[in-house]
């Protein structure tokens, strides 16, 4: 009787691993393709012409990608830098707020997180279009209104990240700095930002992660810029969409493919590690906001 | 009144540095302008632009040429379908995978979880590429089958973000009410539907959320695997705003806003602020 019991438990095991394995295997399949294939210098998914490494030299001679890469991660930076000091110092400000402001910063900061993004990239559009058509005749498109729109993708979420943090800091230890001799900004700096800057750094993440993977507000808000000088600004989003939107995959492209790959596992590998540190550490209140991390 | 007001001695005897120095509510002004400016004013403009002809007159020209072309209102219809499609494929496969995951026997220290969750951080539009190349490759190409092949790519690109939800509502799961409920007899079926569907409901509902939106007003993914083929409230936006047709692309975005409203006017009962964490806020 136990043993029927114990085989079936088994049974179920084996079902439950199978159709993880099985989901996962479908999920990276496309990935795993493309990685395979990135050693390779066929022009065609599918026939192998040799191990080589032909494909990165490729990648790395290529301008336009290049290009489009560097945009990518100077956009990334600077956009989600600012995001994060917009978002943390809005988020400490309303915490000071009285309740009328609250409310109205809170459902505003609301809007950009539910609605969708392609929505809110034609709400930029439109309002730069009209203002170049009453006030400014001479309004260009640049980097400066990608950035006011990935700005508007990522704050929200910063302050989002930050307001629980502030939730659950002890509100005496800003004073106390005060009483004992802080400047407010001392205060600011070292009472309340060590308690808040596990929700700073994750929201300074998600700003990257949104930036990094944003087609829509780019192709739309986009101008002529950094690198790409004189022509519109492209990023790998907006570069990948406008070569396989009538071709297959450039093969250059399974190499970029690969090398993302790599660095985000490099990147969780070391989130990982860091977190088992901490955890084993014990670091009393933010082990939990650190263990979702 | 404050005591960071009271520690405040004027420093080179200006009311204004005195008066910006030292309430920390006042950090929070940048942002409210910021978000004045970009916005709320982006939204009245679309609203704007949503009732006014191209001379700037207001007219209702958007919305009744919305709802008298055919090709415009089945827009709406094809993304509610492909969207309701897609939520209740994530769904059906998402909700076993978060069951899963959420047992400690079966997952230890939640690394399966991030497996499911690192494919997101790979650019979407090289994902894309790669799904496209690769369901051409074994013949299922979105030439001739452009609803299978959108379908698989949306259900490949929202999983981990059906999956994500599940999985944080699965972890709470109460497993002593599953034992009870079958200590006093009930089979396994009625087990899951009338505990562990209950106690999960939440969870599906703010996973639904986050798959049904964002399809509709997809883009690249319905564009690419269907070879332009099937055309969703996204696609129509880009034609839109491709031509500068600001005033029928600002009613489709208005519509968009409504079945928005709609839909959290349904959901707001599940609501408890984690669906609010969406687009990538969940996953840290």
């Amino acid at each position: 009787m136990v043993e029927q019991v114990e085989r079936k438990e088994k049974i179920k095991k084996v079902f439950a691993q199978l159709y993880i394995w099985l989901l996962l295997l479908l999920m990276y399949a496309p990935i795993l393709v493309l990685v395979v294939f990135s050693f390779t210098d066929s022009d065609v998914l599918g026939q192998w012409n040799g191990f080589t490494f032909s494909l990165y030299g490729k990648l790395f001679r290529s301008e336009a990608i290049m290009k489009a890469v560097g945009n990518t991660i100077i956009i990334a930076l600077v956009s989600s830098a600012i995001a994060t000091i917009l978002g943390t110092f809005g988020a400490i400000g309303v915490y000071e707020s009285n309740r009328h402001w609250k409310r109205t910063i809170e459902f505003t900061n609301q809007i950009p997180v539910v609605t969708p993004e392609i929505v809110l990239a034609l709400a930029l559009t439109v309002l730069f279009v009209f203002c170049r058509e009453h006030f400014f005749p001479n309004f260009q498109f640049s980097f400066w209104t990608l950035l006011a729109g990935h700005l508007v993708l990522s704050t929200p979420f910063v302050y989002l990240n930050v307001k629980p943090k502030l939730e659950q800091m002890d509100p005496a230890l800003y004073e106390a700095a005060l009483d004992l001799g802080c400047h407010p900004r001392q205060a600011l700096w070292k009472a309340t930002m060590p308690e808040i800057a596990p929700g700073v750094f994750s929201g300074f993440l998600i700003a990257i992660t949104l930036s990094l993977d944003d087609f829509i507000v780019t192709a739309f808000t986009a101008g002529p810029g950094l690198l790409s000088g004189a022509s519109k600004i492209s990023t790998i989003s907006t570069y990948v969409q406008g070569v396989i939107k009538k071709h297959p995959l450039p093969p250059e492209l399974r190499a970029l493919c690969t090398l993302i790959f790599l660095v985000v596992v490099l990147v969780v590998v070391a989130l990982i590690l860091v977190n088992r540190h901490r955890k084993a550490g014990a670091v009393g209140r933010h082990q939990k906001a650190r263990m979702k991390l | 009144m404050s005591p960071n007001e009271a520690v405040a001695k004027p420093k080179k005897n200006s009311k204004f540095r005195l008066f910006f120095r030292l309430k920390r509510r006042y950090l929070a002004i940048p942002y409210a302008i910021f978000l004045l400016l970009f916005v709320v004013l982006p939204m009245l403009m679309i609203f704007w632009y949503a009732f006014t002809d191209k001379a700037g007159n207001p007219s209702g020209e958007a919305a009744v040429a919305f709802f008298t072309t055919p090709s415009k209102w089945s827009v709406l219809l094809v993304s509610l379908f492909l969207g309701v499609q897609t939520t209740l494929i994530c769904l059906l496969l998402g909700y076993p995978a978060a069951y899963i995951l959420a047992n400690k026997k079966l997952n230890r220290n939640g690394v399966l979880v991030v497996l499911f969750v690192m494919p997101m951080w790979i650019n979407f539009v090289i994902r894309t590429g790669a799904t496209r190349d690769l369901l051409d490759w074994i013949g299922l190409s979105g030439g001739k089958y452009p609803w299978a092949a959108t379908l698989i790519g949306m259900v490949y690109n929202y999983l981990p973000f059906t999956i994500l939800p599940l999985y944080t509502t699965m972890l709470k799961l109460d497993r002593s009410q599953m034992e009870a409920a079958s200590d006093l007899g009930a089979n396994p079926v009625q087990v899951f539907f009338k505990n562990v569907l209950p106690q999960t409901l939440p969870g599906i509902v703010s996973a639904s959320e986050m798959v049904f939106m964002p399809v509709m007003s997809s883009y690249v993914i319905s564009d690419t695997l269907s070879e332009g083929k099937i055309t969703l409230f996204g696609n129509s936006i880009y034609l839109n705003f491709t031509n500068s047709q600001w005033n029928s692309g600002s009613f489709m975005a208005v519509v968009m806003l409504v079945i928005i409203a709609i839909t959290m006017l349904i959901t707001r009962k599940f609501d408890r602020g984690d669906a609010t964490a969406r687009r990538g806020g969940g996953l840290w």
